[in-house]
């Protein structure tokens, strides 16, 4: 069937394939604190999913608990919302791609809804690779439970309460890893240009696609001590390279230097261009990638991109060989089997 | 010493040590008789191991056709030295013990007034077979074999069951045959046969089939058309979910394409399992897990948002003895009340109790079109008793021409044709509201499912007076709740009578049985089998027309009893307790005592339950 598209629109605004504006896939006025990095993923994501003309009612989003499982309401106003309980996003995404292959799971969670009350549910999304963007917005402390340091807050960093944490640090991406995740990428909420290309990349990507985006606490983690502030994420991260995302059937617009950029084509056919700066790391390679990290871990620095890709992933849905068809639009007709089958079993147990 | 003579008319107990694989042969000695045509109640009594302690299988065979735990052992048939003093204590003066004489009986075990019957059954395998695990196996059917010339059963049944069972493979028939015949032919040539108490072929049996509940249920779970099933094993509803898997194979892979419709996800624990349903049933799959009691304790918080964002669930609890890990390979119905207030905050969770497999097939498959149509959890409350033993139930049937009812779901034609659309909007009254599937309209009917209070517009609010027009929106849904829900069955003793009993579940067969006896001792009562939370007025004017009504169930705290009280704010003195909790199922002798103690003691002094539990004496 057709739709009516609306109708009114700024004419100068650009739109997307679709026809559709950026202010289609933008959600309520946010009610996070001015400045909280959390606000700066979602505008990723609305552009993100607004320059590759996914249709806004196609995405699913999910979320946990925490204020930066409350940003699901400030974008894609147009898709399908789910708010779940604390840190157990991961098992209703799981459900929810069952039932229905063809949207997009877009699931945001935030650091203690993940590394702590959700970290069982978060190790397993991963080992089964469901196909889904999974992004926490990493602020190193419980944001909504006033301040509280988190399990990613790294030792020796001190929030606004003052006391520097006493415990080491869980990485997100290194545990995607060992767990199997197939996409590991770490970014900056302030970096839209590293993080926007990212978002897409892990879009394309078939299988569970893990981005950890640091995002500061303005409230309670941005001060001077705090491993996770504005200033000392900027002074301390060093990106794996840039990454340029083009989609399918898009023109390649870019001059691309040879030599030092590597194209990899996705499953859907669209194609990554990545600029390696550290010629150590492999992101294809896993165990180029957990040595990476290691090495950045022992230099106190934060690497950030592409971390790791796993170009010949299977999802769930192929594991389990389920049907084409997604499973809510199966009917009686597919899933019954009828009265005959039933006489034939009480047969059996007579 | 007199004897115990009957005819179809006793119970067995075989005595056996885990994982010999008696459970097999057991189940064909049941079976067997079933066959002839007489009502038989096996159960399973086993621990929670895997192999080496001892376990039971309790045999009911009933002409009459009784199927509840009669209390009372005629016949033990024990090859288990470890368990064997207790054993041959339980058999009924007049009774049978039979054992393995290979090693003498312990003098001090000996008893006089019962029938002590020797079967060298060691000696008869160490002759015939070499192989250490076939004779451990062939142990078992040999006693099968001496029983039916023991007991005169029909042998022809006994060897036409092996060849069904071990259809096309002549290498399993045959060498079981032989074992049949080896102890049929030793008890023909060296014992009286047959003992007082024997078989005769019946025609009690008609078209029953012999099922056990969990099986149903996945099988309803199928018909009911789920297609996602996410669980964690536990004992004992882990079967429920193999019997769907089993099922879905046969039934539920395209032969075009060999691609399934049906997902199965083994979770991480029940709280993913339940999460993976509730995501599923919101994106508009059929969805739902199986768990027992400690499961349940996990899915708590998870069940509130179910509750509170109205979305479908389906959560089949095979009921274990808590509290904690309990006894869990032993029955109760202790559920009760964690599952109907399941979750903090104000919650009511809608119960089914099924007490046959046809009614956990039937209930298993209602429960998808409840759940849609309601927007709520549904809790199927079966137990280990009815899950996973074999009970004689109806055939299973199902209409063809059944549609299944997906609820108030809005399309995107509605949508397109300019529907309103509220999420949380009640529309016609009946306090159910239209929600819409993920993807169905590009621009209309997107809405933010959450946890946390919203308007009826799904719109986040903190005000109170949209959260409690909300939470009283749900209240007025359990009204419409209770027009769908299987409604109670009345049992009228057909006389005047101010008693009545109560009951739900797996009490059924043994509180009919105890109140058939009852009235020939002239007291009669009526009966009511509840089947459903919520209770519907029919229970409460049930109750109402009685003085007194005894609520028979299965746990310490009458918790069915509770539930009445709170919902209907009857007094203590209404409600009489008949309990029973010690992990086997309740024995209709059991009910009777404890009934009679209640009428005799009365007009005297009301004790407390607990006291007149203690006075009843039996716990079984
Ligand atoms: C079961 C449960 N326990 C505790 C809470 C309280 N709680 C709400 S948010 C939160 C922490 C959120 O931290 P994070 O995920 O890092 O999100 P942030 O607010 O920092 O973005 C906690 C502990 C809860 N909602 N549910
Ligand atoms: S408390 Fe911190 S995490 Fe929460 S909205 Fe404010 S700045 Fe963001
Ligand atoms: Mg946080």
């Amino acid at each position: 069937m057709s739709y009516q598209l609306p109708k009114f629109r700024h004419p100068e605004l650009p739109v997307n394939d679709l026809g559709y504006t950026k202010a289609d896939y933008e959600g309520a006025i946010s009610t996070l604190c001015a400045g909280c990095g959390h606000d700066s993923i979602s505008g990723a994501i609305v552009r993100a999913c607004h320059e590759l003309s996914i249709e806004p009612h196609k995405i699913a989003k999910l979320s946990g608990i925490g204020c930066s499982s409350k940003t699901p309401t400030y974008f894609l106003g147009k898709s399908h919302g789910f708010n779940s309980v604390h840190g157990r996003m991961p098992s209703v995404v799981t459900g929810a791609a069952l039932a229905n292959r063809d949207l997009l799971y877009m699931g945001v969670s935030g650091d203690g809804d993940t590394a702590s009350i959700g970290m069982g549910q978060f190790a397993h999304i991963a080992r089964r690779n469901l196909n889904m963007v999974y992004i926490v917005m990493n602020n190193g402390c419980y944001g909504l439970t006033k301040g509280q340091d988190s399990a990613t807050a790294d030792r020796g960093s001190a929030s606004k309460k003052g006391d520097p944490n006493i415990y080491s640090a869980i990485d997100l991406c290194g545990t995607a890893l060992q767990m199997g995740a197939t996409f590991v990428a770490r970014s900056f909420s302030g970096d839209k240009e590293q993080l926007v290309p990212l978002i897409k990349a892990a879009i394309s990507h078939r299988g569970f696609a893990l981005i950890d985006v640091i995002s500061p606490c303005v409230t309670f983690n941005n001060n001077s001590k705090s491993t996770k502030s504005y200033e000392f994420v900027r002074e301390h991260s060093e990106a794996t390279g840039t990454i340029d995302f083009v989609p399918l059937h898009k023109e390649i617009t870019t001059e691309y230097q040879p030599g030092h950029s590597h194209e990899v084509t996705m499953h859907d056919g669209s194609s990554i261009h990545l600029y390696k700066v550290d010629e150590s790391l492999n992101p294809f390679d896993r165990r180029s990638a957990i040595n990476a990290m290691e090495e950045h871990r022992y230099s106190g620095n934060i690497l950030t991109g592409l971390i790791y890709m796993n170009l010949d992933s299977r999802d769930l849905h192929e594991v389990l060989e389920t049907s084409h068809r997604p499973l809510n639009a199966l009917d009686e007709a597919d899933l019954c089997p009828g009265n005959k089958m039933l006489l034939n079993i009480n047969a059996s147990l007579r | 010493m007199k004897r115990i003579e009957s005819v179809n008319d006793f119970v067995i107990k075989f005595a056996n040590v885990n994982g010999t694989g008696s459970a097999s042969a057991n189940n064909l000695f049941a079976k067997a008789l079933f066959r002839m045509g007489i009502p038989v109640s096996p159960k399973n009594i086993f621990p929670s191991n895997i192999q080496g302690l001892p376990t039971w299988y309790e045999v009911r065979v009933n002409d009459k056709g009784y199927l509840g735990r009669r209390g009372g052992i005629d016949i033990a048939l024990s090859v288990n030295p470890q368990s064997m003093a207790q054993d041959i204590r339980e058999v009924l003066p007049g009774g049978y013990f039979i054992y393995d004489s290979t090693k003498a009986l312990d003098l001090r075990l000996h008893r006089d007034d019962i029938s002590i019957i020797g079967l060298p059954l060691t000696r008869i395998c160490n002759e015939q077979y070499e192989d250490p695990r076939q004779r451990l196996l062939f142990k078992n059917v040999i006693y099968v074999g001496a029983l039916a010339a023991l007991l005169d059963m029909d042998f022809k049944v006994l060897t036409g069951l092996v060849e069904d069972q071990f259809k096309g493979k002549k290498n399993l028939v045959l060498p079981n045959i032989h074992a049949l015949e080896l102890g049929h032919q030793y008890v023909r040539n060296n014992l009286d046969c047959p003992i007082g108490i024997r078989v005769k072929k019946s025609d009690k049996v008609g078209d029953k089939i012999l099922l056990d509940g969990n099986t149903a249920l996945g099988l309803g779970a199928l018909y009911g058309g789920a297609t996602v099933a996410a669980w964690y094993p536990i004992t004992p509803s882990t079967s429920v979910v193999d019997a769907f898997e089993k099922y879905a194979k046969r039934t539920r892979i395209d032969p075009g394409t060999g691609r399934r419709n049906y997902a199965i996800v083994q979770a991480e624990d029940e709280l993913a399992a339940i999460g993976m349903a509730i995501g599923a049933s919101w994106n508009g799959a059929r969805a739902f897990t199986a768990t027992s009691g400690p499961g349940v304790s996990l899915m708590s918080e998870f069940l509130g948002l179910a509750y509170f964002a109205e979305i479908p669930t389906v959560l089949y609890n095979v009921q274990r003895a808590g509290p904690s890990t309990g006894m869990p390979t032993r029955t109760q119905q202790s559920d009760i009340l964690s599952c109907a207030y399941a979750s903090h905050g104000d919650t009511k969770q809608v119960l089914l109790f099924p007490s046959t497999p046809r009614e956990c097939f039937d209930f298993g498959a209602m429960a998808f079109d409840l759940a849609e149509r309601l927007q709520t959890p549904i809790i199927l409350m079966t137990d280990l008793d009815l899950g996973m033993n074999d009970n004689m139930s109806e055939p299973l049937a199902w209409d063809d021409e059944r549609k299944y009812d997906r609820g108030k779901v809005l399309s995107a034609e509605q949508l397109e044709a300019g529907v309103e659309f509220g999420r949380y909007l009640d529309v016609d009254g009946d306090a159910i509201c239209y929600r819409t599937y993920p993807g169905t309209h590009p621009t209309k009917g997107a809405f933010f499912t959450r946890g946390t209070s919203r308007n009826e517009y799904a719109v986040y609010t903190e005000k109170g007076e949209e959260y409690e027009a909300n939470m009283l929106r749900l209240l007025r849904k359990w009204d419409t709740i209770n027009e769908y829900v299987p409604a109670p069955i009345v049992v009228d003793c057909g006389r005047a009578t101010d008693t009545a009993v109560l009951y739900f579940g797996t009490s059924e067969e043994s509180s009919r049985e105890a109140l058939d006896h009852l009235a020939t001792e002239g007291v009669y009562l009526n009966a009511m089998r509840v089947r459903a939370f919520p209770f519907n007025r029919e229970v409460q004017e049930f109750i109402q027309r009685h003085k007194q009504v005894f609520v028979i169930e299965q746990n310490r705290d009458a918790q069915l009893r509770t539930l009445l009280m709170a919902e209907f704010e009857f007094g203590p003195d209404k409600l009489k307790s008949v309990l029973c909790f010690d992990g086997t199922p309740i024995s209709a002798r059991n009910i009777r005592k404890q009934i009679k103690k209640h009428l005799d003691g009365d007009n005297v002094l009301p004790l407390h339950r607990n006291t007149a539990l203690l006075r009843t004496g039996e716990s079984r």
